[in-house]
């Protein structure tokens, strides 16, 4: 492995390259459009996709990184106090989740991963409901249907397969809207997300793949999972795909509208290799210093997301001091409200045990339930409150 | 004789394993660098190198095939699987590979492949992360499945499962891993043989058998209910396929009543298969039917309702209460209330 973190993509056995080269998953530059020091490069294809996003748009962009990384941050302090079980932070993947979720349109659909928080909160997702899960006070957060995201999957890699058989379904219906996978570096070994380009490749269904490509799986190192960049596979699988850099929310917008527009024009699907980086631990139970040298986070965080959107906004002038400080204000007012619903969740009830497993109640699970409740009148308890 | 934790005495059998035999090698997500989520291969891979120690891409089934195909060409390796609920990718591998290739080609095929996997709740965990899946393998002819409950079965087991020319499912009580005991290191690998179950305490009244993470609960149970006069003869099965029915019957011929406890959901569990096995082999000395205390038939819950979802120390208790006929929760309270 090397210091960076990659194993070396052309290891040599008695003077042959096992692999052809160039191997190495950093090897192709991904599109941006603004740089780490916020200066804007214009660029021929993905201008005119964001030519629309003004000052008040990319105002409105800022206000969302500010916003989800103080959440992500208020939400890591609850864990560390004890009151959510666990959290996995999204922190320096804010421009990839904003910059594609606000993208969106709200008739498209959403299967995620754990980390989505940020494309959670441009769905609309209550900051309650963000919560559940994580304090363990229920098993999703939200019913799907009510802002068209899927909870987040934990098994690594298998939303995959269900946004390409959502976007089958569109296509069926004749409509045209689009399923989005999100997904990461570590789940593309999954056969699940392989099988997934397969099936939509086939059927050219209305699906984005969005790979972000934070360069780790928990200790693991892109390299392991990949010698080459991840979003040359797509290619071979038959399907258009495009490196973006990860930490460029109008990069990401850009790449985004451009595979969206093709799935809704009947095009078929796209992979995305949102290229960014993990700053924090892979959840709150990690300790990333196990596995990953220090100077790798210096590295990134001088390409912060949150940074460059700022650097760039102030050399237009559009982000004068009380402005700044306002958002910072609102983003405040949020973490207390999340805070708040954390808090105040109500705690879960025994009988909810035995709600939901299928679609009818019936006479097995009701005989256990049944006598579970028996068994709490021993103590003086029912199964709406429980006996500790 | 030294004192160490659950944790540290796999990795300890780990360590000797690879010591031990060049063709052991240790395949798994994490497990290199990091020494897994659980620490378990802490330092095995800076000691024995990433040829023998692997981090292995994200993909179960990947794992779990190339570890077959490990087998094929003489290695013997050791597949750790991250949590209970990520199995599910490599089932068909162990099903319908793993488990019978030695039977496919006659005996000319050997599978010696370890697969451990952390299993069980109770540590307050989010989904597929607490999961008892144990009864979809001891269903599935070809595998041995077996599960330690002290430090020192969890050492010698380890290596007795690796050792083991069969392919071993060996699955750790992972809330457990931190309990601490005596380890013997220079116990060998051939007593007790990996197949079979241990008295954990005796007892006259009542049989109650369980493995893996509930076996101190239900050694505490046996110490509660001695203070009412109840002798409990609690039985840790060890081995879940095969089980060494003749340490159960045994116990059953002189206490008359069998408690089956786990984890793992009720329908189809190992409780049914103890429960038919025993009353096949000794149905004109119990006194009772056979009672199983279980989790329910649910997917297992979100981690704030897992406290009732699995059997506790009260729990198991009131099942021993309905084989002794005594107050319990079908017949209604107690006149004392609870213990
Ligand atoms: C099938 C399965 N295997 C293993 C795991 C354990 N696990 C949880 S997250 C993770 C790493 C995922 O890495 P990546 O896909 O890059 O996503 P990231 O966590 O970086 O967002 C692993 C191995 C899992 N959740 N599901
Ligand atoms: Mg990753």
């Amino acid at each position: 492995m090397s210091s960076d973190g990659a194993v070396s993509g052309s290891r040599t056995t008695a003077g042959a390259t096992v692999f052809p080269g160039p191997a190495h998953p950093d090897a192709d530059v991904p599109v941006h459009l603004v740089d780490p020091d916020g200066v804007r490069h214009p660029h021929a294809s993905y201008d005119p996709l964001v030519a629309d996003v003004d000052g008040a748009a990319l105002q409105r962009l800022y206000e969302d990184l500010v916003v989800v990384r103080r959440i992500d941050a208020e939400a890591t302090a609850l864990q560390r106090q004890g009151e959510l079980a666990l959290w996995p932070p999204l922190l320096g993947q804010e421009a990839a989740q904003i910059g594609s979720g606000r993208a969106l349109r709200p008739d498209d659909f959403v299967f995620s991963s754990y980390r989505e928080n940020a494309v959670a909160y441009c769905r609309g997702v209550g900051l309650a409901d963000l919560l559940r899960v994580w304090r363990g006070s229920a098993s999703s957060g939200w019913d799907p249907y009510t802002v068209n995201m899927a909870t987040p999957q934990i098994i690594i890699g298998a939303q995959a397969l269900h946004a390409t058989g959502y976007a089958m379904g569109i296509t069926a219906d004749g409509a045209d809207s689009v399923a989005v996978a999100y997904f990461g570096d570590g789940a593309t070994t999954q056969g699940d997300v392989n099988e997934a380009m397969v099936f939509a490749a086939s059927y050219q269904a209305p699906v984005v793949f969005f790979c972000q490509n934070n360069h780790w799986a928990i200790s693991e190192p892109v390299g392991l999972q990949a010698r080459v960049p991840i979003a040359r596979r797509a290619p071979g699988f038959g399907i258009p795909s495009v490196r973006v850099d990860g930490n460029d929310v109008l990069a990401c917008l850009a790449v985004t509208r451009e595979a969206l527009a093709r799935a809704r024009s009947g095009g078929g699907p796209t992979y995305i290799e949102a290229v960014t980086y993990r700053m924090g631990p892979h959840t709150t139970a990690d300790d990333p210093t196990r596995y990953r040298e220090a100077h790798e986070l210096e590295h990134w965080a001088a390409r912060d997301p949150l940074a460059r959107l700022a650097a760039h906004l102030d050399s237009l002038g559009l982000l004068p001091a009380e402005y700044a400080d306002a958002v910072r204000s609102r983003a405040d007012a949020v973490a207390a409200e999340l805070r708040e619903a954390c808090i105040s969740m109500p705690e879960p009830a025994p009988s909810a045990l035995f709600e939901h497993v299928y679609s009818e109640p019936n006479s097995w699970l009701e005989r256990q339930q049944d006598h579970y409740e028996r068994y709490l009148a021993l103590f003086g308890a029912t199964s709406a409150e429980g006996p500790r | 004789m030294s004192v160490t934790t659950f944790g540290r005495a796999i990795t300890a059998g780990l360590r000797r394993a690879l010591d031990e035999d060049p063709k052991v090698v240790l395949m798994g997500e994490d497990i290199g660098q990091l020494g897994g989520v659980f620490r378990i291969t802490d330092g095995l891979q800076k000691d024995f190198g990433s040829h023998r120690v692997l981090d292995s891409p994200l993909a179960e089934a990947g794992i779990m095939g190339t570890a077959v195909g490990l087998a094929y060409r003489g290695y013997r390796p050791v597949v750790e699987i991250q949590f209970d609920g990520f199995i599910y990718p490599a089932f068909d591998q162990i099903v319908c590979q793993v488990a019978k290739l030695h039977y496919r080609t006659q005996g000319a095929v050997r599978m010696p492949i370890t697969v451990r996997v952390p299993f069980g709740g109770g540590i307050g965990s989010p989904e597929h992360h607490s999961e008892s899946p144990e009864a979809y393998f001891t269903h599935t002819s070809g595998l041995r499945v077996v599960s330690p409950s002290t430090p020192q079965d969890a050492y010698t087991m380890i290596r007795q499962a690796i050792a083991c020319d069969d392919p071993v499912l060996y699955f750790e009580p992972k809330r457990r891993y931190h309990v601490k005991g005596e380890v013997d290191e220079s116990v060998g690998t051939g007593t007790p043989d990996l197949g079979a179950a241990r008295v954990v305490t005796e007892g006259t009244d009542v049989t109650l058998v369980t493995y893996g993470p509930l076996v101190t609960t239900a050694r505490d149970a046996a110490l509660a209910a001695s203070d009412d006069g109840i002798s409990i003869e609690v039985i840790d099965l060890r081995s879940l396929a095969p089980i060494d029915y003749g340490t159960v019957e045994a116990s059953v011929r002189k206490t008359g009543r069998l408690v089956i406890t786990h984890e793992a959901a009720q329908s189809g569990g190992l409780g049914a298969e103890l429960a038919a096995g025993i009353t096949e082999r000794c149905f004109e000395h119990l006194e009772h039917a056979p009672v199983r205390v279980t989790g329910f038939d649910i997917p297992y819950p979100c981690s704030k309702l897992e406290s009732h979802h699995l059997p506790d120390l009260d729990r198991i208790l009131d099942g021993v209460d309905r084989a002794l006929r005594r107050p319990n929760s079908l017949t209604g309270a107690t006149p004392g209330g609870a213990r």
